[in-house]
């Protein structure tokens, strides 16, 4: 292994410019003649917009100008898209409302947006918004995603009949029905998975330039992925030619999803530079992050198993409500569906697995992927209903789920959810998760805590997740609008250093670091003499963006496959100059040479004679610049085993986690700091939904929980130390070997921390986020 | 925010006097609850008065049997400080689990008392220990002191200059923390002082109150058992997202049982 190549703990590149405060985010960005927006967003859940004044704000000190939903309607802009088509049991596509970018005579949750005002600045804008007179007729709201389709519901959106996006049922529904009516045994769960904000750190911005002499705008976004932020706002939103538009995604702090998508605030930011003629910002408040951003997770699901006397399961059968908020986010249908369901066999040998999602609207903000997106909810209710079977039948958790493992000798696998898994040893990674987790040991520590008046408890999480995202094919065959392969290019410059260009875009990820070990282990370059450049859609050639810990398992893999071109030219250059014949050059550690000689010469070298060809092999184009376009043929299956340890002080509710052991197959590791790094954040994230993450909304849709005030988002002290493990397998289908580890410790860990909760309670179920009060009620009523 | 008009003055006289001569003004502490309200355009006053340039609000005091804290004196600068921590280490403890770093070194005690946050942790020790909030014109007792949600014995340009507190014998204080913000859900400080155990909770109920049930059943002695059978009024509780009244009427005795271990 080298010192800096595949497998090494490299150092972040980019930390140093992160550490010493020089990193350059969307709202650090100044240019002169910048002009400030601020939206007036509805106060209401529901209401008809009878009229609009907006002639006292038009007045105001410093405005520029004010733009309602007839100005973009007026120009043709937008109105925004949902890019995945879901087909309801009634044969027809999903159901999707109009979602203007700002409001037609109807705001539909609290934060929509109706009016846009631009001002010289930020308070004078926000001053002029206060001055808007919007005569609204209030409507009743709907937010409960229970009860959003039953009859009697107020409608929201007319083309969706009992507030129903979509009906979508998948499997063999009369051959699960016959076999839960001969079963052994029938385990049932009903459960909630929470709503979550997710919050990344930094707050959505976007920075929108018209240069009236190319016609050209520039657009600086927190966005994960520049070129299908271009695309959806030039195809479907009608800003500019694609050719006329640039969309930079420069440092973003953080997005776990909610970054993803196409917002209402970044196409009229856009269309407003131009409108003006000068250049227009908007940042987002942490309040407009909480109304506006799109959320996460909101399923009411109910799940059964069908058991055999062994425990052995014979067939799964699921019923989830799924909110997708007011209207439809760019990918809201796919992840109660596609990305939902498609998980449901998790790790086991289920034959039949049926179920039926009914999404629906409700009067709250759109909901999207966040962290997992569809997998965690997946493996939330699949690993509780679990653990109801193991009580159910008498069995130990591990020992049921030994159980019905699919078998080592078994992969590829073929569920009976469309997905095929490429490669996968459970029982590894379970063995050593008990093994950190010193589950042997845990009556011992639990009688002791008993004498100290407290409860232990502990609780296992075996999810699979599938990244990697994602065939081409198979997204087309699904309804997706997009292609999901990744591209790169690999420049050598003359003076021997290389730019790596990746259509990913890295907002914590790391892959400056990780990109540039690949190379440097490919290539044989010096880490220090290769840059990763990304999220500029005029630097970087088309690409997809990062979501679906897609950037290293088809990102790097097309990074690869361009200096597999670079060496196989490298070879023709350097048989010309050491006058050998090509099939005798040999390529290793940054150098060409001669088989069975001592003739050689530097990949550094080569790059110079590509671009000073003077003595150069007849038919070769110089230059030393290769890229790589890659569609992965399947998606990769992380898994693994997580077991959390937690205390419970019955008298208040208080749950400390004493111990979290996770043991993950990623396939190769090529910076396992990084790696753990992204462990540690995934768990810190489903630790939190667990425990302490909910978004709360009012019956009449105000939402209750604005602020980090309000919406307790995980702390150091709310975690204990992670021993983290792993237990990789060889996934045949990626080149590289990797699987992705972005989402895995979000996936994993709420079944954990609730099962242990469970365990050490001695109930039946709990649902998250298990703040003390609830578990508080949880002790009570079991002692009861 | 909205503008306003900013003064900074040396003296508690020359604050008063820009107070009342403003629309309506107000006094700036660390900014900590002030600033806040205003940037969410929920508070606008015409003008703001620092307080932070006056000398004679800062420092902390200690005698045998008081220690004086002045109205400007930081939570950082209470939890740090090695009189307090001697004479009253309950009370340099509660400063010191205020929030965050950042708001321990801005916000002040006196900032703290006069917004009166029903879920404020100063107000519990102020009641319990007997305080005695000294002003420009007057001294206010610490029972007489909170008056309700966010009020207090205060007229519109009283200014806090210190608080006294007489040293206990023993003192704890047990918090129990909202998740989200860290505030107290419920703040029990037990004291036992020269006018026998007193207790103040915070967090419970709309403003701090004194825990006279609570107080009643221990009978002078600090022994937590006696307290198991104490009833305390769910009705009168808070109730909201974090916590209902049944469990913070739950949580008061269990941190009041706490706090009265912690004392022996
Ligand atoms: C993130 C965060 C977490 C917090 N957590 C906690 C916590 O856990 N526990 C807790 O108790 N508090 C907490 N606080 C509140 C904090 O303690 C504040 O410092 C305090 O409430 C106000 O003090 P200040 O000095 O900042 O006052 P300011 O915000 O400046 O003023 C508050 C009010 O007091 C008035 N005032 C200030 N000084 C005087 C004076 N000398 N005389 C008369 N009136 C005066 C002002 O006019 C204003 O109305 C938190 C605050 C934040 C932002």
């Amino acid at each position: 292994m080298k010192a800096t190549g595949i497998g090494a703990s490299v150092r972040r590149k980019e930390d140093r410019r992160f550490l010493l405060g020089k990193g350059r985010y969307t709202d650090d960005i100044d240019v002169a003649g910048l002009t400030h927006a601020v939206f007036l967003r509805s106060p209401h859940a529901h209401a008809v917009i009878k009229s609009i004044n907006s002639s006292a704000a038009r007045a105001a000190p410093g405005v520029i100008a004010v733009f309602t939903g007839d100005d973009l309607a007026a120009d043709g802009i937008g109105p925004l898209i949902c890019g995945v088509t879901v087909t309801s049991d009634d044969g027809e596509p999903h159901r999707a409302p109009a979602h203007p970018a700002l409001a037609q005579g109807k705001v539909n949750y609290v934060g929509d947006h109706v009016a846009v005002v631009i001002a010289e600045t930020v308070e004078q804008a926000r001053d002029a918004a206060e001055l808007i007179e919007v005569d609204y007729d209030v409507l009743p709201a709907v937010t409960s995603t229970a009860s959003a389709a039953d009859a009697g519901q107020q409608q929201i959106h007319e083309v969706a009949p009992n507030n129903v996006c979509f009906n979508w049922p998948f499997g063999d529904k009369a051959a699960v029905e016959e076999v839960f009516a001969s079963a052994h045994k029938v385990s049932r769960l009903d459960l909630v998975n929470n709503r979550m904000v997710t919050n990344p750190m930094e707050p959505r911005a976007a920075l929108g330039e018209f240069n009236s002499g190319t016609d050209e705008i520039t657009l600086h976004l927190t966005t994960q992925n520049p070129h299908v932020h271009r695309l959806v706002l030039s195809a479907f939103n009608q800003l500019a030619p694609e050719h006329k538009l640039r969309v930079v995604g420069p440092d973003v702090g953080g997005g776990f999803g909610a970054k993803i998508f196409v917002y209402a605030e970044e196409l009229v930011v856009g269309w407003a530079c131009r409108k003006v003629n000068r250049p227009v910002k908007w940042t987002a408040d942490r309040t407009e992050a909480f109304l506006a951003d799109a959320h996460g997770r909101d399923h009411v699901s109910t799940a059964e198993m069908a058991m055999d006397e062994n425990g052995k399961f014979l067939a799964l059968r699921v019923h989830t409500k799924a909110n997708l908020g007011a209207y439809l986010s760019t990918f809201g249908t796919m992840v109660p569906s596609y990305l939902y369901a498609f998980l449901l066999a998790g790790q086991y040998a289920t034959p039949l697995i049926y179920s039926e999602v009914k999404a629906v609207f409700t009067n709250t903000a759109p909901v999207d992927a966040s962290r997992g997106a569809g997998r965690p909810e997946a493996t939330y209710l699949l690993e509780r209903l679990v653990d109801v079977c193991a009580q159910d039948m008498k069995l130990d958790p591990a020992e049921i789920r030994r159980r019905n493992f699919i078998p080592v000798d078994a992969f590829p696998y073929q569920t009976p959810v469309v997905q095929c898994y490429d490669s996968g040893d459970y029982n590894a990674a379970l063995d050593l998760a008990l093994e950190l987790a010193d589950y042997a040991g845990f009556s011992a520590r639990a009688e002791e805590a008993k004498a100290r008046g407290k409860r232990r408890g502990i609780g296992i999480s075996s999810y699979v997740e599938a990244c990697g995202i994602a065939p081409s094919a198979a997204v087309g065959q699904l309804g997706g609008g997009v292609g999901l392969w990744e591209s790169a290019q690999v420049r050598f410059n003359p003076t021997g250093n290389v730019q790596v260009f990746t259509g990913t875009h890295s907002h914590g990820q790391g892959h400056e670091t990780t990109f540039a070990q690949l190379v440097c282990d490919q290539l044989g370059v010096p880490i220090e003499n290769i840059e990763v450049i990304h999220g500029d859609t005029a630097r970087t050639q088309f690409g997809m963006g990062t979501y679906g810990s897609r950037s290293l398992a088809v990102g790097g893999v097309a990074i690869a496959r361009a200096c597999d071109k670079l060496i196989a030219k490298g070879k023709k250059i350097a048989a010309h100059a050491l006058e050998a014949d090509e099939g005798d050059i040999e390529f290793a550690d940054g150098s060409f040479s001669v088989a069975g000689t001592d003739k050689a010469m530097s990949i550094a070298e080569v790059a110079f004679n590509a671009y000073v060809p003077h003595s150069y092999p007849e038919g070769v184009e110089p230059g030393f610049d290769e890229n790589a376009f890659f569609d992965p043929i399947n998606f990769s299956f992380p898994a693994g085993t997580h077991i959390c340890e937690v205390e419970v002080d019955p008298d208040t509710g208080v749950v400390e986690i004493v111990k979290y052991s996770a043991v993950d197959d990623f396939g190769r590791l090529i910076n396992p700091m990084i790696v753990e790094g992204q462990v540690h954040g995934g768990i810190a994230h489903g630790v939190g939904q667990a425990m302490l993450e909910v978004c709360r909304y009012e019956d009449d849709g105000q939402l209750l929980t604005a602020s980090f005030m309000d919406y307790a988002m995980p702390r150091a002290d709310n975690l204990p130390s992670f021993d983290v493990g792993y237990a990789p397998t060889h996934p045949p289908d990626n080149p590289l070997g990797v699987k992705g580890c972005g989402e895995a410790g979000a996936i994993g860990a709420p079944p954990a921390v609730i099962n242990a909760i469970v365990n050490a309670l001695n109930v039946k179920h709990l649902d998250m986020p298990a703040t003390p009060e609830n578990v508080w009620r949880a002790a009570q009523a079991a002692q009861a | 925010m909205y503008e306003f008009n900013y003064q900074k003055v040396e003296s508690v006289s020359a604050a008063v006097a820009a107070l009342k001569n403003a629309d309506d003004g107000k006094f700036l502490a660390g900014g900590q609850t002030m600033l806040p309200t205003m940037k969410h355009r929920l508070a606008s006053p015409s003008d703001v008065i620092d307080l932070s340039g006056i000398a004679e609000l800062k420092g902390i005091k200690a005698s045998a049997d008081t220690v004086t804290i002045g109205a400007m004196t930081t939570h950082a600068e209470v939890a740090a400080s090695p009189e307090v921590q001697k004479a009253i280490p309950a009370l340099a403890g509660l400063a010191g689990n205020i929030g965050d770093p950042a708001v321990r070194n801005r916000g002040t005690l006196g900032g703290s008392i006069a917004n009166n946050d029903p879920a404020a942790d100063y107000p519990a020790a102020v009641i319990a220990l007997g305080a005695t909030v000294k002003t420009d014109r007057r001294e206010i007792a610490g029972d007489d002191f909170f008056t309700g949600m966010f009020e207090t014995a205060l007229e519109e340009d009283e200014i806090i200059v210190s608080v006294s507190f007489p040293v206990p014998r023993a003192a704890a204080y047990m918090k129990f923390e909202n998740p989200a913000s860290r505030y107290a859900i419920v703040g029990v400080f037990v004291a036992e002082t020269s006018d026998g155990i007193r207790i103040g909770v915070t967090g419970a109920t709309p403003c701090a109150h004194r825990g006279l049930r609570l107080e009643a059943a221990l009978a002078g002695k600090l022994d937590s058992a006696a307290l198991d059978s104490v009833e305390l009024p769910v009705d009168k509780m808070n109730s909201d997202i974090h916590a209902s009244a049944e469990y913070r009427a739950h949580l008061v005795k269990v941190m009041a049982k706490r706090a009265v271990d912690a004392c022996n």
